[in-house]
Protein backbone atom coordinates (compact mmCIF):
# COMPACT_ATOMS: atom_id res chain seq x y z
CA UNK A 1 0.00 0.00 0.00
CA UNK A 2 1.18 3.50 -0.79
CA UNK A 3 1.41 6.07 1.97
CA UNK A 4 -1.46 7.92 0.33
CA UNK A 5 -3.71 4.85 0.55
CA UNK A 6 -2.62 4.17 4.12
CA UNK A 7 -3.47 7.67 5.27
CA UNK A 8 -6.89 7.49 3.70
CA UNK A 9 -7.68 4.03 5.14
CA UNK A 10 -6.48 5.07 8.61
CA UNK A 11 -8.60 8.20 8.39
CA UNK A 12 -11.72 6.14 7.56
CA UNK A 13 -11.00 3.44 10.17
CA UNK A 14 -10.36 5.86 13.01
CA UNK A 15 -13.29 8.02 11.89
CA UNK A 16 -15.75 5.12 12.07
CA UNK A 17 -14.37 4.01 15.42
CA UNK A 18 -14.59 7.44 17.02
CA UNK A 19 -18.06 8.24 15.66
CA UNK A 20 -19.49 4.91 16.89
CA UNK A 21 -17.86 5.31 20.30
CA UNK A 22 -19.35 8.77 20.64
CA UNK A 23 -22.80 7.45 19.67
CA UNK A 24 -22.59 4.77 22.36
CA UNK A 25 -21.45 7.33 24.89
CA UNK A 26 -24.39 9.62 24.12
CA UNK A 27 -26.71 6.59 24.12
CA UNK A 28 -27.78 7.05 20.52
CA UNK A 29 -26.61 3.52 19.86
CA UNK A 30 -26.86 0.45 22.05
CA UNK A 31 -23.64 -1.38 22.88
CA UNK A 32 -25.10 -4.47 21.23
CA UNK A 33 -25.39 -2.74 17.87
CA UNK A 34 -22.07 -0.95 18.11
CA UNK A 35 -20.00 -4.11 18.37
CA UNK A 36 -19.77 -5.00 14.69
CA UNK A 37 -19.35 -1.36 13.68
CA UNK A 38 -16.41 -0.96 16.03
CA UNK A 39 -14.83 -4.06 14.53
CA UNK A 40 -15.03 -2.44 11.08
CA UNK A 41 -13.14 0.64 12.27
CA UNK A 42 -10.67 -1.23 14.42
CA UNK A 43 -10.08 -3.91 11.78
CA UNK A 44 -9.20 -1.38 9.12
CA UNK A 45 -6.72 0.34 11.45
CA UNK A 46 -5.11 -2.98 12.41
CA UNK A 47 -4.81 -4.09 8.80
CA UNK A 48 -3.21 -0.84 7.74
CA UNK A 49 -0.70 -0.74 10.59
CA UNK A 50 0.15 -4.46 10.67
CA UNK A 51 1.48 -4.90 7.18
CA UNK A 52 2.48 -8.57 7.70
CA UNK A 53 -1.07 -9.58 8.54
CA UNK A 54 -2.45 -7.69 5.56
CA UNK A 55 0.03 -9.35 3.25
CA UNK A 56 -0.74 -12.80 4.68
CA UNK A 57 -4.49 -12.24 4.33
CA UNK A 58 -4.09 -10.93 0.78
CA UNK A 59 -2.20 -14.07 -0.22
CA UNK A 60 -4.74 -16.23 1.60
CA UNK A 61 -7.76 -14.91 -0.29
CA UNK A 62 -5.83 -14.65 -3.55
CA UNK A 63 -6.26 -10.91 -4.02
CA UNK A 64 -3.66 -8.99 -6.01
CA UNK A 65 -3.89 -5.65 -4.26
CA UNK A 66 -3.76 -5.17 -0.52
CA UNK A 67 -6.44 -2.49 -0.77
CA UNK A 68 -8.81 -5.18 -2.05
CA UNK A 69 -8.33 -7.13 1.17
CA UNK A 70 -9.33 -4.13 3.25
CA UNK A 71 -12.27 -3.52 0.95
CA UNK A 72 -13.46 -7.13 1.21
CA UNK A 73 -13.00 -7.10 4.97
CA UNK A 74 -15.28 -4.08 5.22
CA UNK A 75 -17.82 -5.64 2.88
CA UNK A 76 -18.01 -8.91 4.81
CA UNK A 77 -18.55 -7.09 8.08
CA UNK A 78 -21.28 -4.96 6.45
CA UNK A 79 -23.03 -8.11 5.28
CA UNK A 80 -22.85 -9.49 8.81
CA UNK A 81 -24.25 -6.26 10.23
CA UNK A 82 -27.17 -6.43 7.79
CA UNK A 83 -27.82 -10.04 8.60
CA UNK A 84 -27.83 -9.15 12.26
CA UNK A 85 -30.46 -6.48 11.53
CA UNK A 86 -32.61 -8.88 9.50
CA UNK A 87 -32.61 -11.32 12.39
CA UNK A 88 -33.51 -8.54 14.80
CA UNK A 89 -36.29 -7.26 12.55
CA UNK A 90 -37.74 -10.76 12.29
CA UNK A 91 -37.74 -11.07 16.04
CA UNK A 92 -39.21 -7.61 16.55
CA UNK A 93 -41.96 -8.25 13.98
CA UNK A 94 -42.89 -11.41 15.77
CA UNK A 95 -42.98 -9.62 19.10
CA UNK A 96 -45.05 -6.76 17.67
CA UNK A 97 -47.50 -9.31 16.23
CA UNK A 98 -47.81 -11.10 19.57
CA UNK A 99 -48.33 -7.85 21.49
CA UNK A 100 -50.86 -6.52 18.98
CA UNK A 101 -52.85 -9.75 19.17
CA UNK A 102 -52.72 -9.77 22.94
CA UNK A 103 -53.80 -6.14 23.23
CA UNK A 104 -56.70 -6.77 20.85
CA UNK A 105 -57.84 -9.80 22.85
CA UNK A 106 -57.49 -8.00 26.19
CA UNK A 107 -59.40 -5.04 24.81
CA UNK A 108 -62.31 -7.25 23.87
CA UNK A 109 -62.48 -8.76 27.36
CA UNK A 110 -62.60 -5.20 28.62
CA UNK A 111 -65.59 -4.42 26.41
CA UNK A 112 -67.34 -7.63 27.48
CA UNK A 113 -67.00 -6.73 31.18
CA UNK A 114 -68.55 -3.32 30.75
CA UNK B 1 -76.99 -33.90 15.20
CA UNK B 2 -78.70 -30.58 14.78
CA UNK B 3 -76.25 -27.97 13.67
CA UNK B 4 -78.65 -25.19 14.53
CA UNK B 5 -78.33 -26.01 18.20
CA UNK B 6 -74.61 -26.66 18.01
CA UNK B 7 -73.15 -23.98 20.20
CA UNK B 8 -69.69 -25.32 20.74
CA UNK B 9 -68.14 -24.05 17.57
CA UNK B 10 -67.30 -20.54 16.61
CA UNK B 11 -67.00 -18.86 13.24
CA UNK B 12 -63.85 -16.76 12.84
CA UNK B 13 -63.90 -14.10 10.14
CA UNK B 14 -60.75 -12.06 9.49
CA UNK B 15 -61.70 -8.76 7.88
CA UNK B 16 -59.74 -5.89 6.40
CA UNK B 17 -61.73 -2.93 5.13
CA UNK B 18 -64.91 -4.90 4.54
CA UNK B 19 -67.35 -2.12 5.33
CA UNK B 20 -70.55 -2.68 3.36
CA UNK B 21 -69.88 -6.39 3.01
CA UNK B 22 -69.29 -7.60 6.55
CA UNK B 23 -72.93 -7.22 7.70
CA UNK B 24 -74.26 -9.39 4.89
CA UNK B 25 -71.52 -11.96 5.47
CA UNK B 26 -72.57 -12.20 9.13
CA UNK B 27 -76.25 -12.40 8.17
CA UNK B 28 -75.33 -15.18 5.75
CA UNK B 29 -73.57 -17.17 8.47
CA UNK B 30 -76.58 -16.75 10.78
CA UNK B 31 -78.81 -18.40 8.19
CA UNK B 32 -76.87 -21.63 8.50
CA UNK B 33 -75.61 -21.66 12.04
CA UNK B 34 -76.23 -20.22 15.45
CA UNK B 35 -72.56 -20.35 16.32
CA UNK B 36 -70.90 -17.31 17.82
CA UNK B 37 -69.16 -15.17 15.25
CA UNK B 38 -65.79 -13.55 15.86
CA UNK B 39 -64.73 -10.87 13.44
CA UNK B 40 -61.06 -9.93 13.56
CA UNK B 41 -60.68 -6.48 12.08
CA UNK B 42 -57.11 -6.38 10.80
CA UNK B 43 -56.43 -2.70 11.32
CA UNK B 44 -59.35 -1.75 9.08
CA UNK B 45 -59.53 1.94 8.21
CA UNK B 46 -63.28 1.94 7.57
CA UNK B 47 -66.35 1.00 9.62
CA UNK B 48 -65.78 -2.76 9.48
CA UNK B 49 -65.54 -3.14 13.26
CA UNK B 50 -68.65 -1.05 14.03
CA UNK B 51 -70.73 -2.75 11.37
CA UNK B 52 -69.68 -6.17 12.65
CA UNK B 53 -70.53 -5.19 16.23
CA UNK B 54 -73.94 -3.89 15.15
CA UNK B 55 -74.55 -7.23 13.49
CA UNK B 56 -73.91 -8.91 16.82
CA UNK B 57 -70.46 -10.39 16.25
CA UNK B 58 -67.70 -10.38 18.81
CA UNK B 59 -65.16 -7.98 17.34
CA UNK B 60 -61.43 -8.18 17.90
CA UNK B 61 -59.75 -5.05 16.66
CA UNK B 62 -56.06 -5.19 15.80
CA UNK B 63 -54.38 -1.82 16.20
CA UNK B 64 -52.83 -2.09 12.77
CA UNK B 65 -52.73 -4.35 9.77
CA UNK B 66 -50.86 -7.55 10.59
CA UNK B 67 -51.81 -9.63 7.57
CA UNK B 68 -54.42 -12.28 6.83
CA UNK B 69 -52.72 -15.15 8.67
CA UNK B 70 -51.97 -13.11 11.78
CA UNK B 71 -55.54 -11.79 11.93
CA UNK B 72 -56.93 -15.29 11.64
CA UNK B 73 -54.49 -16.48 14.27
CA UNK B 74 -55.77 -13.82 16.67
CA UNK B 75 -59.21 -15.38 16.31
CA UNK B 76 -57.83 -18.83 17.11
CA UNK B 77 -56.00 -17.56 20.16
CA UNK B 78 -59.20 -15.99 21.42
CA UNK B 79 -61.27 -19.10 20.65
CA UNK B 80 -58.77 -21.30 22.50
CA UNK B 81 -58.85 -18.97 25.46
CA UNK B 82 -62.64 -19.11 25.48
CA UNK B 83 -62.56 -22.90 25.44
CA UNK B 84 -64.15 -23.52 22.05
CA UNK B 85 -63.60 -27.06 20.79
CA UNK B 86 -64.29 -26.37 17.12
CA UNK B 87 -64.01 -23.46 14.76
CA UNK B 88 -64.87 -22.43 11.23
CA UNK B 89 -62.69 -19.93 9.45
CA UNK B 90 -64.19 -17.97 6.66
CA UNK B 91 -63.49 -14.84 4.63
CA UNK B 92 -65.40 -11.63 5.24
CA UNK B 93 -65.81 -10.52 1.66
CA UNK B 94 -68.62 -12.87 0.68
CA UNK B 95 -66.39 -15.14 -1.38
CA UNK B 96 -67.32 -18.15 0.74
CA UNK B 97 -70.87 -19.42 0.58
CA UNK B 98 -72.05 -19.98 4.18
CA UNK B 99 -74.40 -22.73 2.95
CA UNK B 100 -71.34 -25.00 3.11
CA UNK B 101 -70.84 -24.49 6.86
CA UNK B 102 -72.85 -27.59 7.93
CA UNK B 103 -71.03 -29.80 5.42
CA UNK B 104 -67.66 -28.44 6.52
CA UNK B 105 -68.15 -28.77 10.26
CA UNK B 106 -69.84 -32.16 10.25
CA UNK B 107 -66.78 -34.39 9.64
CA UNK B 108 -64.89 -32.44 12.31
CA UNK B 109 -67.70 -32.75 14.86
CA UNK B 110 -67.96 -36.45 14.09
CA UNK B 111 -64.19 -36.71 14.53
CA UNK B 112 -63.73 -38.09 11.04
CA UNK B 113 -61.16 -35.38 10.41
CA UNK B 114 -59.19 -32.83 12.40
CA UNK B 115 -59.70 -30.23 9.73
CA UNK B 116 -61.86 -29.91 6.65
CA UNK B 117 -60.82 -27.63 3.81
CA UNK B 118 -63.45 -26.20 1.52
CA UNK B 119 -62.43 -26.74 -2.07
CA UNK B 120 -63.89 -24.66 -4.87
CA UNK B 121 -62.60 -27.17 -7.40
CA UNK B 122 -64.28 -30.31 -6.10
CA UNK B 123 -67.64 -31.31 -7.49
CA UNK B 124 -69.65 -29.10 -9.75
CA UNK B 125 -68.28 -25.64 -9.55
CA UNK B 126 -68.24 -22.64 -11.72
CA UNK B 127 -65.51 -20.75 -9.99
CA UNK B 128 -63.58 -18.82 -12.57
CA UNK B 129 -60.20 -17.55 -11.55
CA UNK B 130 -57.63 -15.54 -13.47
CA UNK B 131 -55.15 -17.69 -15.38
CA UNK B 132 -52.05 -17.07 -13.24
CA UNK B 133 -53.99 -17.52 -10.05
CA UNK B 134 -55.36 -20.82 -11.30
CA UNK B 135 -51.92 -21.93 -12.47
CA UNK B 136 -50.49 -21.13 -9.04
CA UNK B 137 -53.23 -23.07 -7.28
CA UNK B 138 -52.74 -26.10 -9.56
CA UNK B 139 -48.98 -25.99 -9.02
CA UNK B 140 -49.17 -25.86 -5.23
CA UNK B 141 -52.05 -28.32 -5.13
CA UNK B 142 -49.80 -30.72 -7.02
CA UNK B 143 -46.90 -30.21 -4.60
CA UNK B 144 -49.19 -30.59 -1.58
CA UNK B 145 -50.73 -33.77 -3.04
CA UNK B 146 -47.29 -35.17 -3.78
CA UNK B 147 -45.94 -34.50 -0.30
CA UNK B 148 -49.00 -35.58 1.65
CA UNK B 149 -50.04 -38.51 -0.53
CA UNK B 150 -53.59 -37.20 -0.50
CA UNK B 151 -55.60 -35.42 -3.12
CA UNK B 152 -55.38 -31.69 -2.56
CA UNK B 153 -57.22 -29.48 -5.02
CA UNK B 154 -57.48 -26.13 -3.27
CA UNK B 155 -54.59 -25.44 -0.88
CA UNK B 156 -55.29 -21.69 -0.88
CA UNK B 157 -58.75 -22.10 0.59
CA UNK B 158 -59.41 -20.01 3.67
CA UNK B 159 -62.74 -21.75 4.22
CA UNK B 160 -62.04 -24.45 6.80
CA UNK B 161 -63.48 -26.19 9.83
CA UNK B 162 -61.11 -27.39 12.50
CA UNK B 163 -60.89 -28.86 15.95
CA UNK B 164 -58.92 -27.72 18.97
CA UNK B 165 -55.77 -29.65 18.04
CA UNK B 166 -55.55 -27.81 14.74
CA UNK B 167 -56.46 -24.52 16.40
CA UNK B 168 -53.48 -25.00 18.72
CA UNK B 169 -51.18 -25.50 15.73
CA UNK B 170 -52.64 -22.47 13.98
CA UNK B 171 -52.21 -20.39 17.13
CA UNK B 172 -48.53 -21.33 17.36
CA UNK B 173 -45.44 -19.70 15.92
CA UNK B 174 -45.48 -22.16 13.04
CA UNK B 175 -48.46 -20.50 11.41
CA UNK B 176 -47.60 -18.02 8.65
CA UNK B 177 -48.63 -14.40 9.24
CA UNK B 178 -49.40 -13.62 5.61
CA UNK B 179 -51.11 -16.20 3.43
CA UNK B 180 -51.40 -19.74 4.76
CA UNK B 181 -51.37 -22.13 1.81
CA UNK B 182 -49.88 -25.47 0.81
CA UNK B 183 -47.22 -25.08 3.50
CA UNK B 184 -49.88 -25.34 6.21
CA UNK B 185 -51.42 -28.43 4.59
CA UNK B 186 -48.00 -30.11 4.54
CA UNK B 187 -47.50 -29.04 8.15
CA UNK B 188 -50.84 -30.62 9.10
CA UNK B 189 -49.90 -33.84 7.37
CA UNK B 190 -46.52 -34.04 9.04
CA UNK B 191 -48.09 -33.48 12.45
CA UNK B 192 -50.36 -36.45 11.81
CA UNK B 193 -53.47 -34.26 11.68
CA UNK B 194 -56.17 -35.61 9.38
CA UNK B 195 -57.53 -33.29 6.75
CA UNK B 196 -60.16 -33.78 4.10
CA UNK B 197 -61.43 -31.52 1.36
CA UNK B 198 -65.12 -30.75 1.11
CA UNK B 199 -66.69 -29.19 -1.98
CA UNK B 200 -67.82 -25.62 -1.42
CA UNK B 201 -69.02 -22.78 -3.59
CA UNK B 202 -66.90 -19.68 -3.92
CA UNK B 203 -67.78 -16.52 -5.72
CA UNK B 204 -65.44 -13.98 -7.19
CA UNK B 205 -65.83 -10.77 -5.32
CA UNK B 206 -66.42 -7.74 -7.48
CA UNK B 207 -64.89 -4.39 -6.71
CA UNK B 208 -62.11 -5.64 -4.51
CA UNK B 209 -58.39 -5.49 -5.09
CA UNK B 210 -57.09 -9.02 -4.90
CA UNK B 211 -54.51 -9.74 -2.27
CA UNK B 212 -52.62 -11.50 -5.03
CA UNK B 213 -52.06 -8.68 -7.50
CA UNK B 214 -49.15 -6.86 -9.11
CA UNK B 215 -45.74 -8.33 -8.51
CA UNK B 216 -46.94 -10.25 -5.48
CA UNK B 217 -47.51 -13.56 -7.30
CA UNK B 218 -43.77 -13.80 -7.96
CA UNK B 219 -42.82 -13.05 -4.40
CA UNK B 220 -45.61 -15.30 -3.22
CA UNK B 221 -44.53 -18.27 -5.34
CA UNK B 222 -40.98 -17.93 -4.10
CA UNK B 223 -42.06 -17.51 -0.49
CA UNK B 224 -44.34 -20.54 -0.66
CA UNK B 225 -41.65 -22.78 -2.15
CA UNK B 226 -39.22 -21.69 0.53
CA UNK B 227 -41.84 -22.15 3.21
CA UNK B 228 -42.63 -25.68 2.01
CA UNK B 229 -38.93 -26.50 1.83
CA UNK B 230 -38.21 -25.38 5.39
CA UNK B 231 -41.37 -27.08 6.64
CA UNK B 232 -39.85 -30.30 5.31
CA UNK B 233 -36.46 -29.48 6.81
CA UNK B 234 -38.00 -28.95 10.22
CA UNK B 235 -39.07 -32.57 10.35
CA UNK B 236 -42.17 -34.16 11.71
CA UNK B 237 -42.18 -32.72 15.18
CA UNK B 238 -41.79 -29.17 14.00
CA UNK B 239 -38.27 -29.36 15.34
CA UNK B 240 -37.89 -25.73 16.21
CA UNK B 241 -35.09 -24.80 18.54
Amino acid sequence: MTLHQKIFALFVGIGVFVVILEMVRSKKLEEEYSFLWLIVGLGIVVLVLWEGLLKWLTDLIGATAQTTTIFIFGLVILILINLHFSIKITKLSKQVKEITQLVAILRINDIEKR
Amino acid sequence: MSLKSEGKFVVIVPAYNESGRIASTIAGIRKFSEANIIVVSDGSLDNTADEARQSGAVVIELSFNLGYGAALQTGFKYALKKGYQFAIQMDADGQHDPAAIPALIEPVLKQEADVTIGSRFLGKNEYKSPFFRRAGIIFFAFIASLLTGKKVTDPTSGFQALNRKVMELYASDEYPVDYPDADVIIMLHRRGLRFIEVPVTMKRVIGKVSMHSGLRPFYYTFKMLLSIFVTLLRGKGGGRI
